[in-house]
Parts: structure tokens; C-alpha cells; sequence
């Protein structure tokens, strides 16, 4: 099903399989408008990054996603979300059935301060698995996608927080996906790792989107160069640009994304 | 150079320092005045007799000894002569100047009893009626012998008067209120009243039988024992009045520790006798206990509450800073004033209300609408709140908000997040608030004056008639014991150790309280091993 992306889409975008579409969508802060006529689509089994200076929106645009800015007191959203074929913007949506298929990582791991186990037990537990054998192969399956089964197996009922900081990020992917969701939202995931810890999380991440739609907010270019199928360009609530990563961060159309990736900008 | 030593820090750091040196002082100096106080009461004191120079004979342990006032060399000694029934006071000062002879006699017995505090003397003879049973050094080996059965025949008869008469007359109070009850809605006559009226006889019946048993059993209590004190004055005293007989005097380092240990002992688990000044405390135990945990279950959940409305719930504004603040200003409210809203909500609205209700056949005499231990847990937990709400909030604050976020994220509701993830995490904050709530709350006295706590409790809180817990009761405290015994007892002079060994008891129990919530909440903080609080 060949679909246009985005006005900007380049001839090797059009064959991929939209699994998020965003259509002009606006967000204000009580007056402030964090964002502005946003259009895009993310790919399906891709990982799509927005990149783009501090205060832009791109963390804003991610917790649309999952409509965690519902949390804030004051938010305004005009357009349409689509996930997966479904309208998410509509009020009478429940959220945290939609929480359920979108799962999100945040930038500061915050796993929950109980043990190794029961943090990856915590969102099947929520949708009713009681079972214990079901929740054990739960547990292991996604400490395994994490790549952290190896390091944790033998201390899964010890407390979550003596673990490393890559460590406890790399728990808090395996607990979004022990859910099995569709989407994985993942909030500048690595900005306060070592580049060690950082590497094993963009090897993850390049495991993940086989099964997985990935959506990465980050302030590091390189890693947008590195992991991400896609990439959008942000600047003060504007979607500048966005299309194939190469391609934005070799040849981009804009002359502020240009500004912004040389290093010329702010 | 002052400059320079300044900013080098080390004064400041003696400054703190001494801060905290002064305050330890202070505290560890309380506790060892209790201490030292409290330690040396049940330890048998060595008997000493002086011969004065006008020939009077003191005999008993020296209390105190002091410095003559208005001399700068003459001292004199406090003997605890007791024997209170013979001389009517209990101690003596004697100027050291005016003692001819000082010796200590291995014979001289004290004997504690049942009225009138402890006897001091020889003991002379064995009585039975009129009869001399064994006399001299014969009479010790013989009272030996028999006051195991005498200690046996005095519980035998507490146990008749308190559990068999004790059941009698509680059912027939229970028959008594039925029948008003039935007159109250004028079935004066009918199948039930009739029922009630016949039991009651057959309860009279009963009483009658159990009357005789008692005048039978004390019919028994003959032997007297004969006990020669100072001045000539002979004491026959019922075997039956005797509790313990020891002679300190006689008796090794080791035969000391054994009765010391009996001492503590009995003084944690006996009933107090004498209007307090004598006995045990145990009634007084068991009510600040009971009384501590019944406030706990009380405030624990509505602190809890209203502290996670306050800081997970409520918008946070002025309207929430103002009544924050207004919680903790709460804690500042002298107790005795809770205690007058306790008198005045608790006990005259709510218990008024109870006995409308469900007691009006007891009526004019009030059920609830009285002081009782429920109405004292009740105030105190209203006390404690503000330590409880404080408590928690801070420790709810402390958890990141990520912690929140992310089970949100994972598709969990408000409700599942505040339940799952957020009360595990507070846990620890929630017992560090219980613990000071306990502290607080073992230690208040002025409330619980007008709230149901009473010199001498005729039942404990909890007995054997259904349904047990009777939370209407007055009961005993530990802090209003020491008020009690210290202040408003006859014979203050004499209850003087008890006040000191009741302070130290009641300063135990709120360690080991608060030692037990410590190691629940040390426990859960390795459990979910949390960097909060």
C-alpha cells in the first residue's frame, strides 16, 4: 500500500507501512503554542528520530504518542493522531488501553523501587497475567530482548535500584516491552549514560526494530545518524524536515537544518 | 589570623559539635538519674538497728543520709522504719550524733503484706487462733511451710470473688438491663421477662452458694504470725495478709539477685496494691500498650489518606499550602485542649449518641458517654495526625516523579499507580511517622486525665466476658501512674522509688515500640531498597 509520507518524502520512503500518522497537529501550553501544524508519518518496524535544539517540541510531539501530556494541567491539542489505523486524540479513548500498545522509556531511568522481577512483571500484571509460569516466561523473554538477562538472572528478586545506570535503562526497556507494544517511545534514553552504556543501548535498539516501532527523541545527532531509519528535524514547534536519515543529515532540503546539523546554529 | 581560623571552619565545626555534646548530656543525664534511681529499688536492702542516746530503738534500711541543715559537720540518716500501722509514719530521721549502738542483726525480717506497707521486726511466734503453733526459732521453718498454702487459699479466694461471683454479677447486670429494656417498650410481662426474671433467681441461688464457698474458704485463713518491732510494739498479723517474708540481712550476694529478679518480676506483673504506692504496675502496662496500639490503628490509615489526597490528589495552590500548614500547626496545640475536644466531641457527642442509641436501658449511667479507652485512642490519634500526615507527605515528595510516569506509561491506571508503585514506596516514610506518632502519643498524660484514664481500674480493657475487648472501660496509664504515685499518692515519701522505677518502665516501652517499627521499617527498606527518606 503506497502511501505519501510527508511533503518531504523522498521516493525511498513511499513503500514503508505507516504505523503513526500525525496530521497538523498544534499543542499550546495555556497560551504558548508548543507546537505548530506538525504533519508526518512514522514507519512501521523503523526507528525514527527527532532531533532538533532544546525546547523545540520534540519530547512535546513524543508524549502525544501516548498522551502523557494529558498529565499536564492547561494542554490544548488541535489535528489527529493516528496509531495503527485508530484515532488516539479522541477524549473518549481510553488511555491506558492506548498506554498499553505505546510503550515509552524516559530519559532518567526510573525503575520502580521493587525488585529486578517484579519491574518486568509490573505492566503484565497490570493487563491480568496472574499466572506465575506465564509471568516467569514474560520476565526472561524480555530481560532477554534487553540484552540484561545474562547480567540479572541470578538476582532477579533483588532490588531494581542497585542496579548500574545502564543497567536500570535497559530494565526500564525490557519493562515497556514485556507489554508487547506496538510503538516504543524512548525520551533522549541514553543522555545520562556513559558512552558504553549508550552503545549497548543503540545495539538494543537496532535488535528491537524488527519487532518493534521505535520513536527516539535525542539531543545527540550522531546517534540519530547512527540508529535511526528517519529523522525529523525540530525548531520551535516546527517540523522543518524530515525524511531518510541519510539523506536529511547528507543532503538537507532546509537551509536551517543545514544550519543545525553543521554546527552553525545555536 | 582570627580570620583565617575562621574560615578554616574549625570553629564552627566545635561549635556543632558542642551543640550536640551539650544535648547528649542532658538526655543521657535524665536517663541515668531514672536509672540509677529505679536500678537499686527492688535490690533487699541490708537492715541496720540504731540505739539512739534516749534509748529508742530504730530498725529498717537507711534511705537517705543528708547533712544536718544549718551545720557545716553534723549529719544525720533517714530510716525507712515502716511498720506504718504502728508508728503512723514510715520514715525516721535520726541525728548521727544521737546514736549510741549501730549493729545489724540477722534475724530481723521484713515482711511484705497486704495493708499498710512492709512490716519490720523478729518474728516471735505462729498463732492459730489462741493457740501457740511453734514459737522462737521454731516459728520461721513452720510460717515457711505454710505460706504456700496460704498464698494458695488467698488466690483461691480472688478467684471466687473475681471470676465466680465476677460472672454472676455481670450476668445478672446483663438480666437486669434486658428488663428495663423490656419495660421501656412496656412488655412488662411476656414469654421473655419471665425467662430473665427466673434466671435472675437462679443467679441469686448461685450467689448465695458461692457466699458460703467464700465465708467457707475464709473460715480456713486462721493463722496469725507474731512480730515484735521497736518500742515494744507486737504486731499479730494474718498469715493470710502476709505475701513474702525475707530477712536482707541474712541473705548472699546471690540470694539477693534471686529476689531481685522476683522483684521485677512481680512489680511487671502483679496488680498495684495500696492505692498504688505498693505492687505491681501491670494493669497501668497493658493500658498504655492497648491504648498506644489502638491509637495507631486509628491514625495510621487517616493520615496515610489524607496526606496522599494532599499530595497525590489535591491541586497544589494556596488552598493547599494553607492547609498544610494548618495540619502542621495542629502539632503545636497544647494536648490539654485535645483532651477538652475529646470530653467534649468524643465522649458527650459521640458516646451521648452511642447510648441513645444502643445502651439507653443503662441510662442515666452512661456506657460510652463516659471516659474509656476508645475515646482516649481517639484523641490521642487525633494528637498524632499532623506527625503522621507530615511524615508521609515528605516521603511521598521524595518519590521522582518518573517513578509515577512510568507506570502511567505502562497503561497503569491513577488508582493502580497510587496502590502498586507509589504506597510500597512511602512505606518506610509512613512508619518513621508511626514511630514518632507512638513516641508522642506513649508519653501524654494531660488528655487522657479527662478522656478515660483513672487512678485504679477495677477490670483490665480485655477479660474473659464477651466480647472481650471492652473498649468502653477506663483503664490504667503508665504516665498518669507516675503523676499518681509521685504526686497525689498518700504516702508520697514511700512510693517515691515506684515513680522513678514507673519512668523507667514506661521509657522502656516506648523503645521497645519503637524498636520494633524501626526493624519492620528497616525491612522494608531493604526490600524495595528506596533512597527516600
Amino acid at each position: 500500500m503506497p502511501v505519501t509520507l510527508n511533503p518531504h518524502a523522498t521516493a525511498a520512503s513511499i513503500m514503508e507501512t505507516p504505523m503513526v500518522e500525525i496530521e497538523k497537529l498544534s499543542l499550546w501550553y495555556g497560551a504558548k503554542q508548543a507546537l505548530k501544524d506538525v504533519a508526518m508519518s512514522v514507519p512501521k518496524h523503523r526507528i525514527t528520530a527527532y532531533i532538533g535544539p532544546s525546547g523545540c517540541g520534540k519530547s512535546t510531539l513524543l508524549r502525544c504518542l501516548n498522551r502523557m501530556n494529558d498529565l499536564i494541567d492547561g494542554v490544548r491539542i488541535e489535528g489527529a493522531i493516528r496509531i495503527g489505523g485508530t484515532d488516539i486524540s479522541d477524549p473518549a479513548l481510553d488511555v491506558t488501553e492506548l498506554r498499553k500498545r505505546v510503550g515509552m522509556v524516559f530519559q532518567k531511568s526510573n525503575p520502580f523501587p521493587k525488585s529486578i522481577f517484579e519491574n518486568a512483571a509490573y505492566g503484565p500484571r497490570i493487563l491480568g497475567v496472574r499466572n506465575r509460569t506465564d509471568l516467569d516466561g514474560i520476565v526472561e523473554r524480555s530481560l532477554r530482548a534487553a540484552a540484561l538477562w545474562e547480567e540479572v538472572a541470578d538476582r532477579l528478586h533483588e532490588s531494581a535500584l542497585g542496579l548500574s545506570g545502564g543497567q536500570q535503562q535497559r530494565l526500564c526497556i525490557a519493562r515497556a516491552i514485556a507489554v508487547e507494544p506496538d510503538v516504543l517511545l524512548m525520551d533522549e534514553p541514553c543522555s545520562a549514560l556513559d558512552p558504553i552504556a549508550t552503545a549497548r543501548i543503540e545495539e538494543l535498539m537496532l535488535e528491537l526494530k524488527n519487532s518493534y516501532t521505535i520513536v527516539i527523541v535525542t539531543h545527540n545527532m550522531q546517534q540519530a545518524a547512527r540508529v535511526s531509519d528517519y529523522t525529523g528535524f525540530m525548531l520551535l514547534g516546527e517540523l522543518v524536515e524530515f525524511g531518510v536519515t541519510r539523506q536529511l543529515f547528507t543532503n538537507p532540503r532546509d537551509k536551517r537544518t543545514e544550519d543545525y546539523i553543521t554546527g552553525r546554529f545555536g | 589570623m582570627t580570620s583565617r581560623l575562621w574560615r578554616s571552619g574549625e570553629p564552627f565545626i566545635w561549635l556543632t559539635g558542642g551543640a550536640l555534646a551539650t544535648a547528649l548530656i542532658m538526655v543521657g543525664g535524665l536517663v541515668a538519674i531514672i536509672v540509677v534511681n529505679a536500678a537499686g529499688f527492688f535490690w533487699p536492702a541490708e537492715v541496720v538497728r540504731l540505739t539512739l542516746k534516749d534509748g529508742s530503738v530504730l530498725t529498717g534500711p537507711v534511705a537517705e543520709r543528708e547533712r544536718v541543715p544549718g551545720t557545716t559537720d553534723a549529719w544525720r540518716v533517714k530510716i525507712k522504719v515502716a511498720n506504718r500501722d504502728l508508728y503512723g509514719a514510715d520514715f525516721v530521721w535520726a541525728d548521727e550524733a544521737a546514736i549510741t549502738r549501730r549493729e545489724r542483726p540477722g534475724d530481723v525480717a521484713v515482711v511484705e503484706r497486704t495493708e499498710w506497707g512492709i512490716l519490720i521486726g523478729t518474728i516471735m511466734a505462729l498463732k492459730e487462733g489462741a493457740v501457740t503453733v511453734a514459737a522462737g526459732p521454731a516459728a520461721w521453718p513452720e510460717i515457711e511451710r505454710r505460706l504456700p498454702a496460704a498464698a494458695a487459699l488467698r488466690a483461691e479466694i480472688r478467684k471466687v470473688e473475681k471470676s465466680d461471683i465476677g460472672a454472676i454479677n455481670h450476668e445478672q447486670e446483663k438480666l437486669r438491663l434486658r428488663l428495663r429494656a423490656l419495660e421501656a417498650r412496656g412488655a412488662t410481662s411476656g414469654a421473655d421477662g419471665e425467662a430473665a426474671r427466673a434466671r435472675l433467681a437462679t443467679l441469686d441461688e448461685a450467689y448465695k452458694v458461692q457466699e458460703t464457698r467464700l465465708a467457707d474458704l475464709r473460715g480456713k485463713q486462721l493463722a496469725t504470725l507474731v512480730v515484735a518491732a521497736d518500742g515494744g510494739k507486737d504486731k499479730e498479723l494474718p498469715l493470710a495478709q502476709v505475701l513474702d517474708v525475707s530477712f536482707p540481712n541474712a541473705m548472699g550476694w546471690l540470694a539477693k539477685a534471686g529476689r531481685y529478679v522476683a522483684g521485677v518480676w512481680s512489680f511487671v506483673s502483679d496488680a498495684p496494691r495500696e492505692s498504688n504506692t505498693e505492687g505491681g504496675v501491670f494493669p497501668a502496662i497493658f493500658g498504655t500498650v492497648m491504648m498506644v496500639m489502638l491509637m495507631s490503628i486509628m491514625v495510621t490509615p487517616l493520615g496515610v489518606l489524607a496526606a496522599f489526597y494532599l499530595r497525590e490528589y489535591a491541586r497544589q495552590g494556596t488552598f493547599v499550602s494553607v492547609v498544610r500548614i494548618a495540619v502542621n500547626n495542629l502539632a503545636g496545640v497544647p494536648s490539654i485542649v485535645f483532651g477538652v475536644f475529646g470530653v467534649g466531641f468524643f465522649i458527650y457527642g459521640l458516646g451521648g449518641a452511642i447510648d441513645q442509641l444502643f445502651y439507653a436501658e443503662a441510662l442515666p449511667t452512661p456506657t460510652y458517654g463516659t471516659g474509656g479507652i476508645l475515646w482516649a485512642s481517639l484523641t490521642l490519634a487525633l494528637l498524632t495526625i499532623p506527625v503522621v500526615i507530615v511524615a508521609t507527605e515528605e516521603g511521598l515528595a521524595a518519590i521522582p516523579g518518573g517513578t509515577r510516569e512510568a507506570s502511567l506509561a505502562l497503561g497503569a491506571t491513577k488508582l493502580e499507580t497510587t496502590l502498586k508503585v507509589v504506597l510500597p514506596a512511602v512505606m518506610p516514610s509512613i512508619l518513621t511517622g508511626l514511630i514518632l506518632a507512638m513516641a508522642r502519643a506513649a508519653g501524654e498524660v494531660a488528655p487522657l486525665m479527662i478522656t478515660g484514664v483513672v487512678k485504679l481500674a477495677p477490670a483490665l480493657p480485655v477479660d474473659g466476658f464477651w466480647p472481650f475487648v471492652h473498649l468502653d472501660r477506663k483503664f490504667m496509664h503508665l504516665g498518669f501512674h507516675i503523676y499518681d504515685v509521685g504526686f497525689q499518692s498518700p504516702n508520697v515519701d514511700a512510693a517515691r522509688p515506684m515513680v522513678f522505677t514507673t519512668t523507667l518502665l514506661l521509657l522502656a516501652i516506648v523503645v521497645v515500640l519503637n524498636l520494633f517499627a524501626i526493624a519492620t521499617r528497616n525491612r522494608l527498606r531493604r526490600k524495595y531498597a528506596t533512597s527516600a527518606v
